[in-house]
């Protein structure tokens, strides 16, 4: 059946059968108005029925009083990306309501509080008041948190209409409010209120309905920003230096959360993890520079302007070799851009950021589960190449949450790299005559030996500079010297290639086009790779999972006919690194790069491949 | 006659003087910063600091390339300008036993730097902060710095027509808990000083006036030589005493000398001049730099101590190993941990 006839026929009539479990809604309310409760209270209420779910927020930069929606999609085929059209609206912000209609696809739903005054709604969709103002009045709650608990109106309707069991919602509202009696209480009186109304005055006229399925079995619901930072907590985590900024800004209030459970000793009360709330970016970097040239596991968090900010320490870094790990938390720029819209714009600046011949290990986690893994994973790579490390998320995948895998403890021992303490250095020391120096390349890898400040051997100390220095890390200005040492830089971070989180590759029969792309593109990937073998094109999809790539990357691009990168920029930042890494292939790679602040869709991928394919 | 020699050149950690010693300076002959160094190398002998024990910081310019020329056995690291304090203060975090000392001067400290540098003196993180102040950008052969006076005249840059920055007005006005300030001409009271701030439990702000020979040493200007020695007006004759000694102060006369009890227990003992001043008293200490504002003297000596004030270390409670000596099964959190954050998520 083609749209054409949907939209011909009556969509009323034509959706009349049921459509379980399939499905997509969107709430319109006003920013600061207690939403997100409602909203999390609904996926997670859909998650704990096993229905594979997703929710992402779409709210401006603004504390409160500007429109703000959130979309759930249920997909009992486990599909976790965005759609773009709704099947159900539930609206709240009368600034908004006229502007919902037409996202709402034929034959979809329209929820909406009974004091709204909608004119000339579409005749191919179905409208159900919610007595939202008379149900909270109604309710014993007092008068201030009245405007919080109204969503709650919507929730209990929702539940009634789809069929999510009231006693799965009571469940995850206590939950959700850790046992709080009384916030569990007054907010359930209403969820309760409304499902009743509902149920005596609502006739069900469509299609949209959830059932209990077993699709979330070993998941959880977590947002990549807490994930990558338990990860890091995981990792031995000893100092984090950060400054706020959307979206990075939760990532770490959650080592604040976390690090009284997971990392102080419940009888002294001491703690192996100190976090500083630093003055500005360009402070957060320079603390976790100088923590991990000490011998800390160190890491901050930020996203594209604090990015900019870090640029230089992360030069020196990069040339003094300090290990220290970097997460950005990206969202659209250049310059203050769309602080609370979602992109992938800063590859090619993270893979060369500061000024002269620099290179950094980038790590891209592509699902909450993963931001764990590299949470701890990032920690280890630091210090064994010490050097840099850059963790590219993005407010999608940072802030929104997710149904992941079940987080995996750390499945190998913590990698400290090549550090002398007191007895090591005297060791290496007898082997070698004495001979020793920071930067000098004892086993051939590029990767040098280093003490740390503390170490109380009289031999274990050096002046670490960001200026020309020696094998022995004297100052030193000659041009030779200089460039054995950049030579052997571009050598050790070269030697990662191999031994870095290596790429997820998924092939289908027949595929002779590939796909490759990073990071929260991810799902609406694996949906287009389905939606594209549908109409006849078999694709195999690789998903990058570090810089600088490995073999088996260009090894995929060398045996494709064409490529499509695809990302969340303008300019296929992803597809100017591989056309760097492999320029006698570069012209099998073709841009798949939309940057409108919004996550890619399936829909998006498929149809743009598709019209790139017919040229 | 030899063992007794040989006793005589050694300090109580046993290290002679070559142990504090450092590589051989490239600042300009003359430069006031090189007397700092030798200072700095004679008060950590004198303190008996062992030099392992010490880690030195530096920003960007000619002050920051010092750390190079005392203390060769001590870990350091010349960072970014204007962006030593937060280097410090990650650094030192690994272990609170070290001793900081970050060398800055007045282009790196008074200018890019002064917003680090306020924020390290507000937190009050345990170290020496020296402001090697000339008022001249030198690396850069002569332009002005924040701290140039009003109306000095340089050969590229004519006259200055702002009012300078003072570092230690600025120290005072950041709740510092030690200011001092002294003049690289005054090598005894510099020491004395130097020794006192490495027992302070907190920031400790020394202003060093260090004339710079080559682009800035007019007679009659504030940072220079001659200037300096004409104008110092010192509060005090000061002498430290370390906490071991039971030698009580027999030099000083009562009632003309005051004590001020460090952390440690040592002891600073300031032998009244020409005024009693206070330096326990904040107040007191605004007043003497206005004073000295107006009648353009070069106020030395330690400015203000509040030796109570708890540091940023106190704020933290971090295990008694250092941190950066902690073993694995000390940072992963169990495994049965993880499982009940999982369970939390569902």
């Amino acid at each position: 059946m083609s749209e054409e006839t949907i939209v011909a026929g009556n969509p009323i009539e034509q959706k009349r059968c049921p459509i379980v479990n399939d499905f997509c809604m969107t709430v319109s309310t006003v920013n600061g108005s207690g939403s997100a409760t409602a909203n999390n209270l609904l996926l997670r209420s859909l998650f704990r029925m096993g229905i594979p779910v997703s929710g992402k927020n779409i709210f401006p930069s603004n504390i409160q009083g500007l429109p703000t929606w959130y979309t759930i999609r249920v997909s009992r085929k486990g599909y976790i990306g965005r759609v773009a059209k709704d099947d159900i609206v539930v609206a709240m912000n009368p600034a908004t309501i006229a502007k919902e209609a037409p996202f709402i696809s034929p034959g979809g739903v329209m929820f909406y509080a009974d004091d709204l005054r909608i004119s000339d709604l579409r005749e191919d969709i179905i409208a159900y008041p919610m007595p939202v103002k008379k149900l909270v009045k109604e309710a014993d709650v007092a008068p201030s948190m009245r405007d919080y608990i109204a969503n709650m109106v919507y929730v209990g309707v929702l539940a009634q209409m789809i069929g999510i069991p009231l006693d799965v919602v009571y469940q995850t509202l206590e939950f959700q409010f850790k046992g709080k009696k009384k916030a569990i209480d007054s907010n359930w009186s209403v969820v309760k209120a409304a499902a009743d109304w509902a149920a005596a005055n609502l006739e069900k006229r469509d299609p949209f309905r959830v059932e209990p399925m077993n699709g979330t079995e070993g998941y959880i619901m977590a947002d990549g920003n807490m994930a990558g930072a338990l990860g890091a907590l995981y990792g031995g985590l000893q100092f984090a230096g950060w400054y706020p900024i959307t979206p990075a800004t939760s990532l770490a209030e959650t080592f604040t959360d976390y690090v009284p459970l997971l990392r102080t000793d419940p009888e002294t009360g001491r703690q192996t993890c100190a976090v500083v709330q630093a003055e500005d970016e360009l402070a957060a970097i320079g603390m976790v520079v100088g923590a991990g040239w000490a011998g800390l596991r160190a890491m901050t968090s930020t996203s594209g302007p604090g990015l900019s900010l870090m640029a230089e320490y992360l030069g020196l870094a990069y040339y003094a070799e300090v290990p220290v790990v970097v997460w950005d938390v990206q969202r659209v720029g250049p310059s203050t851009g769309l602080p609370t819209r979602t992109a992938q714009c800063d590859y090619t600046f993270a893979y060369f950021i500061s000024h002269g011949d620099t290179q950094y290990i980038i790590l891209i986690p592509g699902s909450v589960n993963e931001c764990f893994e590299f949470g701890w994973r990032a920690l280890d790579t630091a210090e064994h190449f010490q050097t840099p490390v850059l963790v590219m998320s993005d407010l999608d995948l940072g802030m929104n949450q997710w149904m992941t895998p079940a987080f995996q403890y750390p499945d190998q021992p913590m990698d400290r790299g090549k550090i002398l303490w007191e007895d090591d250095l005297e060791k290496l020391l007898a082997e070698r005559n004495g001979d020793w120096g920071r930067y000098l390349d004892i086993d051939g890898d590029g990767i040098p030996y280093r003490t740390v400040a503390g170490n109380r051997h009289p031999r274990s100390a050096y002046f670490t500079r960001g200026t020309g220095h020696d094998e022995y890390g004297r100052y030193n200005e000659e041009g030779d010297v200089w460039e054995q040492g950049m030579n052997r830089l571009a050598k050790k971070i070269n030697g990662s290639r191999e031994l870095l989180p290596k790429p997820v590759l998924k092939k289908r029969d027949g595929a002779k086009i590939g796909i490759i792309s990073a990071g929260s593109t991810d799902p609406a990937i694996i949906e287009a790779c389905d939606l594209l073998e549908a109409d006849g094109i078999p694709v195999d999809y690789l998903r990058l999972r570090a810089l600088p790539v490995c073999q088996q990357v260009l090894d995929f691009i060398k045996d494709h006919d064409c490529v499509y990168v695809v990302e969340m920029n303008r300019d296929g930042q992803l597809q100017q690194i591989l056309s760097l890494e492999t320029p006698e292939h570069a012209t099998r790679l073709k841009k798949v790069a939309h940057m409108d602040g919004f996550p890619l869709t399936a829909q998006w991928i498929s149809s743009e491949i598709k019209a790139q394919e017919a040229k | 006659m030899t063992d007794q020699n040989q006793r005589q050149q050694v300090n109580a950690a046993g290290l002679s003087r070559a142990d504090y010693r450092g590589a051989p300076s490239t600042l300009c002959q003359g430069c006031g910063h090189n007397g700092i160094a030798s200072q700095i190398v004679a008060a950590c002998y004198e303190l008996d600091i062992v030099p392992e024990q010490v880690v030195k910081f530096s920003g960007i310019g000619c002050s920051s390339k010092s750390p190079t020329y005392f203390l060769s056995r001590s870990f350091g690291f010349n960072g970014l300008h204007g962006r030593m304090p937060s280097l410090a203060l990650g650094a030192l975090f690994a272990d609170t036993s070290l001793k900081g000392i970050g060398v800055s001067g007045d282009g790196d400290t008074a200018s890019i730097g002064m917003g680090q540098f306020k924020h390290l003196v507000r937190r009050n993180l345990p170290m020496v902060y020296l402001v090697e102040n000339n008022g001249v950008y030198g690396l850069t052969k002569g332009q002005f710095s924040a701290t140039a006076e009003r109306g000095l005249e340089l050969k590229r840059q004519g006259i200055n027509p702002f009012l300078p920055v003072d570092i230690c007005l600025e120290a005072l006005v950041a709740n510092a808990t030690f200011v001092a300030r002294s003049f690289a001409g005054d090598p005894k009271q510099l020491k004395e000083l130097l020794k006192a701030a490495f027992s302070h439990n907190g920031i400790a702000v020394l202003d060093i006036i260090s004339p710079c020979v080559t682009f800035h040493n007019k007679e009659n200007t504030l940072h220079s030589y001659t200037y300096g020695k004409e104008h110092e007006e010192p509060l005090h004759e000061i002498a430290y005493v370390p906490a071991r000694d039971d030698i009580t102060v027999e030099d000083f006369e009562e009632g003309s000398s005051r004590e001020v009890t460090l952390h440690d227990g040592s002891i600073i003992v300031l032998k009244k001049l020409n005024q009693d001043y206070d330096p326990t008293n904040k107040a007191a200490a605004y007043a003497l730099l206005e004073e000295s504002h107006r009648n353009q003297e070069l106020i030395t000596g330690l400015i203000y101590v509040d030796p109570a004030v708890p540091s940023m270390f106190d704020a933290y409670h971090l295990p008694e190993t250092a941190l950066n000596r902690l073993p694995e099964k000390d940072l992963r959190p169990t495994r049965q941990s993880l499982e009940e954050i999982n369970q939390s998520l569902i």
